[in-house]
C-alpha cells in the first residue's frame, strides 16, 4: 500500500495508455452492435490481423514505418468490410443467435488462418526506435509510447466524432442505430453504411493493434482473443451502442486493471478476471451500461 | 406400434452394448480411445444442446463447468502418491490430500459440483438475454479458469494435474488373457443414459416448457410457464452433464491443466451442436461421433503431406481452419444444421423466424 507518488504516476500513465487502447478497440464493438445488434466476436482477431499486417509491412517493404502505420489499418479496414460481406450479410434476416455463431466461427477461422499463415511462434514487433525512447520527468520514467498512445487516441476520437456528428454518412449511421427499420425506409443505403461502419471499426482496431504492438511487442495469432473480450466488456460497461460510453468503459477497464495491481499486488494473478467480474456486476445492476438508454420490452 | 418402437430401441441398445464389449476387447487402444472420446462428446453435446438448443439460452460457459467436473474427479480419485508427486511447487491442502473416493462417486460429485456452480451462476445471469447471456457465461467460465490457475494448493495452478487414474478393463481383459485398455463401458454407459434421460426430459412437461421458452419467451410466460424456474433448471441440468463430461474427459486424458478449458473447448462443443442441429438429440449424437472421429482422422492435415512428386511443409492450424469453415458454411447455408428437426411442422404457417 505504501506507494510513492512517482510510482503512482507511473502506474497512472501506464493505465491511461492501456485504457486508450481498450477504448479504440471497444469503439468497433459498440458501433457494430449499435447498428446490427451483433457482438462481432471476430473483432479481436481483426485487431490481430492489423498488427500482423503492420509487422509484415515494416519487415518486407521499403515503405517507411509512419506510412505503414496508416496503410496497414486501411487494409485491415477492408478486411473487416469483407468479413461482414461474407459472414454476416447473408444472415441479416436470421435470428441473432445464428449470426453470433457465425461470428464465433469467423473468429476461430481467423485465428487458425493466423496460425497457418503467420505461424504459431510469437514474433517480435519491429518498434520504430523513436517510440522506444524513455523519458525521465521528475523521477518518473515513462516510455514515449505511453504519451503517444493517448494523443493518437484523442486525435482519432476527435476525427470520429466529427465524422459521426457532422457528415451525412455519420448522420445515416446514427439514424440506423436509433431505428433500423424506419431508417431503411427513408432511403438510406443500409449495406453501404454497414460496410463503412465495419471499415471504421476495423481501422480503429488496427490502430489500437499497432500501438499494442509497440507497447507489448509480441505478436501471436491468439493475441486478439483476450483484448477482444475485454474491449467488448468495456463497450458493455459504457453502454453498448454508445461511443462515448465505449471510451469511458475502455478507460475504466484499463485504469482499473493497472491500479488494482498497483495497490493490491497479491491479486496480480486475478488481473484478467477483473474485467469479467466488472462485466457481471454491471450486467446485474445496470444492464444498459453507464451511458446506455433503457429500451422497453416490446411484444 | 409404439411397443414395437420400444423393443426396437431396446434391441439397438443391447446390440450396441455387445458391440462395445467386443470392440473394447479386440480393437487397438488408440481406436478405443477415440471411441471413448466420442461418448464424452456425445454427453457434452447433449448437455449444451439442452441449454442452447432446447431452451434457447445461448450459453458459452461450458468449458468452465467441465473444468469443475474434471478437477473434482481428478482430485478425488488420485491416490496419495500421485498427489504428492504433482504438488511439488506448493503442497496440497491436507484435507484433500488424503481424500480418495471410488471413480463413480467422484464423478457424481464432480457433476454435482458443476451443477451447484451452474445454479449459483445461472440464478443471477439467466435474467439476461441472447448475447448478453453468452458473454456473461463466457466471462464466468474464464473466471473459473483464472481462479483455478491461482488456487495452487487445491488445483496445482497452471502446472495442472498428471497421472489421473485411468479406467481400464483390466479385470475382464485379464481373464481372457488380452491386453487391457480404456474401459469403454463407463463413458458409453453414461452417454446412453444421457440420451435416454434427454428423451424422457424432452417428452415430459419440463421439455415442453423448455421448448416453449425457446420459441417465444413472452408467449410462454403468458401461458403460465415460470420462466426463471425452467431456465435455471435447464441450466443446472446442463451444467451437471457438462461436469460429468469434464470428469470423464479428465480420466480419458489422464492429464489436465487450466489451459485445456479455454474457450476453444466450448467452441468444439458448439460445433457439434450446430452441425447436429440445435434442439435435436439424435443429430447431436451423430454429429458428436462424426466430428470426434473427423478431428482425429484429419490430424494429417496439420502435418506435412506427400503427394508423391511434391511434399507440402507441415501446416499446423489447417485442421481447425477446416472445422471453422465447416461451422460457418453450415450456419450460413443450412441454418438448422445437417440434421434438422422439422420445425415447420411445429410452427404455423405464419410463425416468425425469430
Amino acid at each position: 500500500m505504501n506507494l510513492s507518488i512517482q510510482e503512482f504516476l507511473q502506474h497512472m500513465t501506464n493505465g491511461i495508455s492501456l485504457g486508450s487502447l481498450y477504448a479504440l478497440i471497444a469503439i468497433g464493438y459498440t458501433m457494430v452492435y449499435g447498428i446490427l445488434r451483433l457482438i462481432n466476436f471476430a473483432h479481436g482477431d481483426i485487431f490481430m490481423l492489423g498488427t500482423y499486417l503492420t509487422f509484415y509491412g515494416i519487415i518486407f517493404t521499403p515503405i517507411p514505418w509512419y506510412i505503414i502505420f496508416i496503410l496497414a489499418p486501411a487494409l485491415t479496414g477492408l478486411l473487416g468490410l469483407i468479413l461482414e460481406k461474407l459472414a454476416y450479410r447473408p444472415l441479416r434476416e436470421s435470428p441473432r443467435i445464428t449470426v453470433l455463431i457465425s461470428a464465433i466461427g469467423a473468429s476461430f477461422l481467423l485465428q487458425n488462418l493466423g496460425i497457418l499463415v503467420f505461424g504459431g511462434r510469437p514474433k517480435a514487433f519491429p518498434t520504430p526506435t523513436i517510440l522506444e525512447t524513455v523519458l525521465k520527468i521528475g523521477g518518473v520514467s515513462v516510455a514515449i509510447v505511453n504519451f503517444v498512445i493517448p494523443i493518437v487516441t484523442v486525435i482519432l476520437l476527435i476525427g470520429l466524432n466529427y465524422f459521426i456528428q457532422k457528415t451525412k454518412t455519420g448522420m445515416a449511421m446514427r439514424a440506423l442505430s436509433k431505428d433500423y427499420e424506419t431508417a431503411s425506409l427513408m432511403g438510406i443505403d443500409i449495406n453501404g453504411i454497414i460496410s463503412i461502419t465495419f471499415f471504421i471499426g476495423s481501422f480503429l482496431a488496427a490502430m489500437g493493434g499497432i500501438m499494442w504492438g509497440v507497447k507489448y511487442p509480441q505478436l501471436m495469432p491468439h493475441m486478439g482473443v483476450l483484448p477482444g473480450l475485454k474491449c467488448f466488456i468495456a463497450a458493455v460497461i459504457g453502454g453498448i451502442g454508445n461511443i462515448t460510453g465505449a471510451v469511458l468503459g475502455g478507460f475504466i477497464l484499463g485504469l482499473g486493471e493497472i491500479l488494482i495491481i498497483a495497490f493490491l499486488p497479491t491479486l496480480t494473478g486475478y488481473r484478467d478476471a477483473f474485467a469479467f467480474i466488472l462485466l457481471i456486476i454491471i450486467l446485474l445492476f445496470k444492464p444498459t451500461g453507464l451511458m446506455g438508454e433503457k429500451v422497453a420490452e416490446k411484444v | 406400434m409404439k411397443k414395437n418402437g420400444l423393443w426396437l430401441k431396446i434391441g439397438i441398445l443391447v446390440v450396441a452394448l455387445i458391440g462395445l464389449f467386443v470392440i473394447n476387447l479386440y480393437l487397438d487402444s488408440y481406436k478405443v480411445k477415440v471411441i471413448n472420446l466420442c461418448a464424452i462428446y456425445v454427453i457434452l453435446g447433449l448437455s449444451m444442446n439442452l441449454i442452447n438448443g432446447f431452451t434457447g439460452l445461448f450459453s458459452l460457459g461450458h468449458a468452465g463447468f467441465m473444468a469443475i467436473g474434471a478437477y473434482t474427479v481428478a482430485i478425488l480419485t488420485m491416490p496419495l502418491e500421485a498427489k504428492t508427486m504433482n504438488y511439488y511447487m506448493k503442497p496440497m491442502v491436507p484435507f484433500l490430500l488424503n481424500l480418495n473416493l471410488p471413480f463413480i462417486f467422484a464423478l457424481l460429485i464432480g457433476g454435482l459440483m458443476a451443477a451447484l456452480f451452474g445454479f449459483l451462476i445461472g440464478a443471477p445471469v439467466l435474467k439476461l438475454t441472447d448475447d448478453y447471456l453468452a458473454i456473461a457465461t463466457l466471462g464466468f467460465s474464464e473466471i473459473i479458469r483464472i481462479v483455478f490457475i491461482n488456487l495452487q494448493s487445491i488445483t496445482n495452478g497452471s502446472l495442472g494435474l498428471k497421472a489421473i487414474p485411468q479406467m481400464t478393463n483390466e479385470f475382464i481383459a485379464g481373464k481372457l488373457g488380452l491386453a487391457s485398455r480404456t474401459n469403454l463401458l463407463w463413458a458409453w454407459g453414461i452417454a446412453i443414459l444421457t440420451i435416454i434421460f434427454m428423451q424422457f426430459l424432452m417428452k415430459g412437461s419440463y421439455g415442453k416448457a423448455f421448448k416453449a421458452i425457446r420459441e417465444d419467451e413472452i408467449a410462454a410466460r403468458s401461458m403460465g410457464i415460470n420462466l426463471f424456474k425452467h431456465k435455471v433448471m435447464s441450466f443446472t441440468i446442463g451444467s451437471f452433464l457438462a461436469g460429468i463430461g469434464g470428469g470423464l474427459l479428465a480420466v480419458h486424458l489422464g492429464t489436465i491443466d487450466p489451459a485445456l478449458f479455454k474457450f476453444a473447448l466450448t467452441f468444439n462443443i458448439l460445433l457439434i451442436v450446430v452441425l447436429g442441429g440445435m434442439g435435436n438429440i439424435y443429430g447431436t449424437v451423430i454429429s458428436a461421433i462424426v466430428i470426434t472421429v473427423a478431428m482425429e482422422a484429419l490430424r494429417f492435415l496439420d502435418g506435412s503431406m506427400n503427394f508423391g512428386f511434391f511434399t507440402t511443409p507441415a501446416l499446423p492450424g489447417l485442421r481447425m481452419v477446416v472445422f471453422s469453415l465447416a461451422l460457418m458454411v453450415v450456419v450460413i447455408f443450412k441454418r438448422d444444421g445437417f440434421i434438422k428437426e422439422t420445425l415447420e411442422k411445429v410452427r404455423g404457417r405464419y410463425a416468425k423466424n425469430q
